[in-house]
């Protein structure tokens, strides 16, 4: 087995080939396309160009490949649907708006290594037959934006991208547009939204955006380390790559690692670690080794653990086991020195100033939950209110359009069911 | 008034798209990046050229956080004091900007040399606490390295 809590099925595979994701992320030339293409680059897509559409969308789906935003569709069915759709033209949009707090995993690839992202998408492209694609980057990232535009313009000189894709009588043009701060706007029908010029406020669903997306025409859209995955698969093949990581969930993995460790930073290993494996083998242990208090395993939104939970494997199916989410894979770490309630008060914080304003309950909700982890927080609680916030709380689950709200209340039900006492001490 | 500059900039974003409206964020930015911030004139002028209402364009700008309708000092100084940042003692460098330097929240020094916008998370958290100043990244700060790194920006 791989960890602790895993079951049944295959061991994680723990002999992954090289890095995939952060290939040549250390060499300073892989940013220039020269530099990508004398390692390999650009040869899965003369590969891809080879193949029909249809072909490469299988491949997709064989892999097993789940998306990498947090939710963890399979990537390869949501192509096959939005392929399946008649509707002219089809649009793929590369959600790079990274702004789930404790994320950083996208950045390297996006300032890095641009060419992998580029070149996925062009295969992607590709494959469901669109002729346009956009990424979307958030606006807190503006080295990212210039780098990416330079390898796109380059992309675009080497013939890879623009009227006649590698001499192939094939159309993609691809851009950059830039977010303005706005965590809403990773919500993929809020992208939409923001990327047609207006506020960026979630949709109802369905119509789902495969269907109906951005400009109401089918619309594909994968984070950027989805994307980052597509020309290892079409070079090495769906089974070699259905090797790596667990059986449920295959591939490598960006884990980006946070707080209270020696070597912060983001990690690429195979789907299923461990958290006690990333912490303690790979980021060296608790900062001034100090004991474990908490993690935070995918993002902020993601359901807060104990330390007695880290022997989960990082993946899609055994985190939610345990009671929480692989999000992201941004784990952030917390010493026993932290204060816990404080921590739970600036997360609400943040869910509060990014509410879009739409539902009434998260609007309203997650500010009374901040308003009453204030006060517990500056040591005014009152009796009753670690009841009220969790109460609060339940009136928000479900209730709205996206899963903002739905976020922010399990930030508060979890600290809560975790970690009760700490929120105790301070009212009396 | 928008530049030539600026409105032939925005005559060329809008082949980047198929409809005019999503022009509007990336025309925003051009104004932004010359002006340094949003007036209600420039809004209306950007309206009038993507031929969007007067109306729209306020509402759309004003729901995202890094447009600015107000105007700012020389350099901007986007701290982030999100969770990661919080436990790293980002806080303490809030203070620092306010007791050495005068510097509010969502203010700017008297003689307009920096303003300060708290950030939610600019993705630098393997390296907090961190900043942006204009476009470029400052992370690890410590109270000595930001008063270093501030001295670089007159």
């Amino acid at each position: 087995m791989g960890g602790g809590e895993g079951e049944g099925g295959r061991a994680v595979n723990k002999t992954v080939m090289g890095k995939v994701l952060l290939k040549n992320i250390e060499n300073p030339n892989s940013a220039d396309i020269a530099g990508y293409i004398k390692t390999g680059g650009y040869k899965a897509l003369s590969k891809a160009l080879e193949l029909k559409p249809s072909d490469i969308i299988d491949e997709v789906k064989r892999s097993g490949l789940r998306g990498r935003g947090g939710a963890g569709f399979p990537t390869g069915m949501k192509w096959a649907f939005a392929a399946a759709d008649s509707k002219k033209p089809k649009f793929i949009l590369c959600n790079a708006d990274e702004g789930e707090p404790g994320t950083f995993k996208d950045r390297p690839i996006l300032e890095k290594n641009p060419h992998l992202l580029i070149e996925g998408m062009i295969i992607s492209g590709y494959a469901l037959q669109a002729e346009y694609g956009y990424i979307y980057l958030r606006g807190e990232y503006p080295k990212a934006k210039d780098i990416l535009e330079d390898a796109i313009k380059q992309a675009h000189d080497k013939g890879y991208l623009g009227e006649d894709v590698h001499g192939k009588g094939i159309r993609f043009h691809l851009h950059v547009h830039q977010g303005a701060g706005a965590y809403i706007c990773g919500e993929e029908t809020a992208l939409i939204e923001s990327l047609e010029g207006k506020r960026g406020q979630p949709r109802i669903k369905p119509p789902f955006p495969v269907n109906e997306g951005f400009l109401s025409k089918p619309t594909i859209i994968n984070n950027v380390e989805t994307l980052a995955n597509i020309p290892y698969i079409i070079e090495i093949g769906a089974d070699a790559y259905a090797e790596i990581g667990s059986p449920d969930c295959p591939g490598p993995k960006l884990y980006s690692v946070s707080g209270h460790v020696k070597r912060p930073g983001v990690y690429e290993l195979p789907m299923g670690t461990t958290l006690r494996e990333i912490i303690y083998n790979h980021c060296g242990g608790i900062l001034g080794d100090k004991k474990l208090k908490a993690v935070i395993p995918g993002g902020i939104s993601t359901p807060i653990l104990p330390a007695d939970a880290i022997d989960c494997p990082m993946d899609f199916v055994n985190m939610p086991k345990r009671g929480s989410m692989l999000g992201s894979g941004a784990v952030m770490v917390f010493d026993e020195t932290v204060d816990l309630v404080k921590v739970c008060y600036r997360a609400i914080k943040f869910f509060e100033h990014e509410s879009c304003g739409k539902c009434t309950p998260c609007r309203e909700g997650v500010g009374w939950m901040r308003a009453i982890l204030e006060r517990i927080s500056n040591g005014s609680g009152r009796a009753g209110d670690i009841d009220l916030l969790i109460e609060v709380s339940n009136n928000i689950t479900g209730k709205t359009f996206c899963p903002l709200g739905d976020g922010a209340a399990m930030v508060v039900q979890n600290f809560a069911k975790h970690f009760r006492s700490e929120f105790e001490e301070k009212i009396h | 008034m928008l530049s030539e500059n600026a409105v032939k900039e925005i005559g060329l974003i809008r082949n980047k798209y198929h409809d005019v409206q999503s022009s509007l964020l990336p025309a925003l930015y051009v104004v932004q990046r010359e002006h340094g911030w949003l007036s209600p004139e420039a809004l209306k002028e950007v309206g009038e050229i993507l031929n969007v209402p007067k109306a729209e364009v306020k509402g759309v700008s004003t729901f995202y956080s890094m447009f600015r309708h107000k105007p700012m000092g020389r350099h901007l100084i986007q701290l982030c004091t999100n969770v990661a940042c919080m436990i790293m003692d980002a806080e303490r460098l809030v203070d620092i900007l306010k007791s050495r330097y005068g510097l509010e929240p969502n203010g700017t020094t008297d003689d307009g040399r920096f303003s300060l916008i708290i950030m939610e998370c600019i993705g630098a958290c393997g390296t907090a606490p961190a900043m942006l100043v204009d476009t470029d990244f400052h992370d690890n700060l410590t109270e000595k390295y930001i008063e270093e790194i501030l001295a670089k920006y007159k």
